[in-house]
């Protein structure tokens, strides 16, 4: 049982982070592989430079996720609903290191350095090979499509609980508690 | 109480528009939202003509693997910080092929003849180039070549271009004139080991702050004879055989030949010569030691992006050069998926 009813600040903190930056990051994938012009290239090396910063901040949210005490969901929640929350708050972590290590392992597969921001190259680690090339680079677009039903999911979810339910669920992570006073409906 | 379900409704509506708003612009952007007319998708799409060889390449499927080393002579290092120009010898893989989808088209029906090179074996270190015959693009963008493949593809009554939607095409594009000219003057040599290789696109020699605009052709140091291909006309891998002969007595050698700009040439206009008079220097002699069939050799898994250039170069905002690099990556995409999955190409 848990004695707290809202994420700390670091959690929530890196939760906004992470949601702006992976959505930013689907959608920069999804348009750059498809364009033409002279941006295709810059977004190119910002997606591939902002994706390692994502992994690098799944790493830090699954140390503080797993360091941290979190906020139990209401007891009005049934216990269905609750495995369903658990089954998908792990298929996002699950998504949130597959997708930069798939992007990083393919770059790798097809021999082309992943330098971050111009500041370090991260080394090759997989044998050059166009299968396992053709192989990650098709998981990294399924796994983004999972990941993008998932955050929609999520979304749906989150908004239910603060606009229909009321029970508190999205203040323990915007940490905006003005439905305090208004007593959950039921 | 009505006011109360009229609020909840609102509630639902919000939650409703913003799931399925954002799902939505997932959606769209995936389909091209926000994109100009042409995708790297459609182009890809049309390079394979609806029939695609598995495993191959869309464009410049038929071709060989190529083994040397790039010997730069230093001349360039004054304009480009790059390893590559510093004085000294770095092994390349490379490719020899020819124009057009079909991986088993007969050597001598094609126009175009292409070389292209990855060289150094350093992720971050390494340069590519594809090069082709002509000098010149006929068109200066992306939807314009896409409109150019259109006009001239062959109606399927006649088998071939349909002459007033050629003639339309040329008369809306007069940036085409100089690669007809070229096209009018060129005739193709009996060997790939004599021909001429070209950027076409324009790039930057890098050193500090000081930034140069170039492009390079490869010149064969082979001399033609000028009669064209003497040998077998109906064996389809005339050129390729005729190529691996030629390695079996020596190595095949092409001067790599920088032309340099002047603030008179535009360098994202892939479609105008520059002048005769600008000066050129030879970086170094690109040297072919051996050839081994695409199949077995190193130059299958590598897709040679025009954009992977090393420090000490980069690429102009020519926008055929930066359309070339997001078609080829589909390219890729499609044949080492379906090398994944063992698909075609045994
Ligand atoms: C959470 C992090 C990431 C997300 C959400 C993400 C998402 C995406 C998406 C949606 C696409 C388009 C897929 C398609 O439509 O086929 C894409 C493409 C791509 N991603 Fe990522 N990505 C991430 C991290 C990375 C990383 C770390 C790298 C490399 C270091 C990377 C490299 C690429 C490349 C190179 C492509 C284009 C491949 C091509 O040209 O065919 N991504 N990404
Ligand atoms: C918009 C114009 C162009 C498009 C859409 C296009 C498209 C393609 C595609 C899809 C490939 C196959 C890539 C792969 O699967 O690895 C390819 C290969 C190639 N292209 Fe282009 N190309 C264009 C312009 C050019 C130009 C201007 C040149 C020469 C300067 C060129 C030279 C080559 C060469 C040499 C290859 C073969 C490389 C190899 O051997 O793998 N292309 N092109």
């Amino acid at each position: 049982m848990s004695t707290i009813t809202t994420y700390s600040l670091a959690a929530r903190i890196i939760h906004w982070a992470m949601a702006l930056l992976l959505i930013s990051l689907l959608l920069a994938g999804l348009a750059m592989v498809q364009s033409l012009e002279p941006w295709h290239l810059t977004l190119l090396s910002l997606h591939k430079s902002f994706g390692v910063m994502a992994l690098l901040l799944a790493i830090i949210r699954l140390a503080l996720r797993l360091s941290q005490q979190q906020p139990d969901l209401p007891a009005s929640v049934p216990h269905w609903q609750q495995r369903i929350a658990q089954l998908s708050h792990f298929f996002l972590y699950a998504a949130m290191f597959a997708m930069p290590l798939s992007g990083y392992l393919m770059q790798s597969a097809a021999g082309r350095p992943v330098s971050v921001f111009g500041w370090f190259t991260l080394p090759n680690i997989t044998p050059i090979s166009m299968e396992l090339y053709g192989f990650l680079r098709e998981m990294h677009a399924l796994i983004a499509w999972g990941l993008i039903l998932l955050v929609l999911v999520h979304i749906g979810a989150a908004l239910h609980h603060g606009l229909i339910k009321r029970d508190g669920v999205l203040e323990s992570m915007t940490g905006l508690n003005f439905s305090k006073e208004q007593k959950p409906k039921d | 109480m009505a006011q109360q379900s009229s609020s909840l409704a609102l509630r639902y509506g919000i939650i409703a528009v913003a799931v399925g708003g954002l799902a939505l612009l997932f959606y769209g952007v995936a389909n091209g939202l926000g994109q100009g007319r042409v995708t790297a998708q459609q182009f890809v799409d049309f390079q394979e003509g609806g029939n695609p060889h598995l495993g191959f390449r869309r464009a410049h499927a038929k071709g060989f693997c190529l083994a040397g080393e790039f010997v730069a002579n230093g001349e360039l290092s004054a304009y480009s910080s790059a390893t590559i120009f510093q004085p000294g010898a770095t092994p390349f893989v490379g490719r020899i092929s020819i124009g057009g989808g079909n991986p088993t088209a007969p050597d001598l029906a094609s126009g175009v003849r292409s070389l292209a090179l990855s060289i150094g074996d350093k992720a971050n270190l390494r340069w590519q180039t594809a090069m082709n015959t002509p000098p010149v693009m006929p068109v200066r963008t992306g939807q314009a070549f896409f409109e150019q493949m259109n006009a001239f593809r062959p109606d399927p009554e006649t088998g071939r271009p349909n002459p007033e939607r050629v003639a339309a095409f040329l008369a809306a594009h007069p940036e085409t004139q100089a690669a007809r000219e070229w096209q009018a003057s060129y005739t193709a040599t009996e060997s790939y080991a004599t021909e001429t290789y070209n950027s076409i696109n324009a790039f930057y020699l890098v050193n500090g702050r000081q930034r140069q605009a170039v492009r390079w052709a490869a010149v064969p140091q082979a001399e033609s004879h000028g009669r064209g291909f003497e040998g077998d006309r109906d064996d389809p891998n005339a050129l390729q055989n005729e190529f691996m002969a030629r390695l079996d007595v020596a190595p095949v050698v092409y001067d790599l030949v920088f032309t340099l700009a002047t603030d008179a040439d535009d360098e994202n206009d892939p479609t105008v010569r520059w002048p005769a008079d600008r000066q050129q220097i030879v970086a170094g002699q690109i040297v072919i030691h051996s050839a081994t069939d695409q199949s077995e050799g190193l130059c299958n898994g590598i897709n040679f992006d025009p954009l992977v250039l090393p420090p000490g170069m980069a690429a102009t905002n020519d926008q055929i050069l930066q359309a070339r690099s997001s078609v080829y990556a589909e390219s890729y995409r499609r044949r080492a998926r379906e090398h994944f999955y063992q698909q075609g190409m045994e």
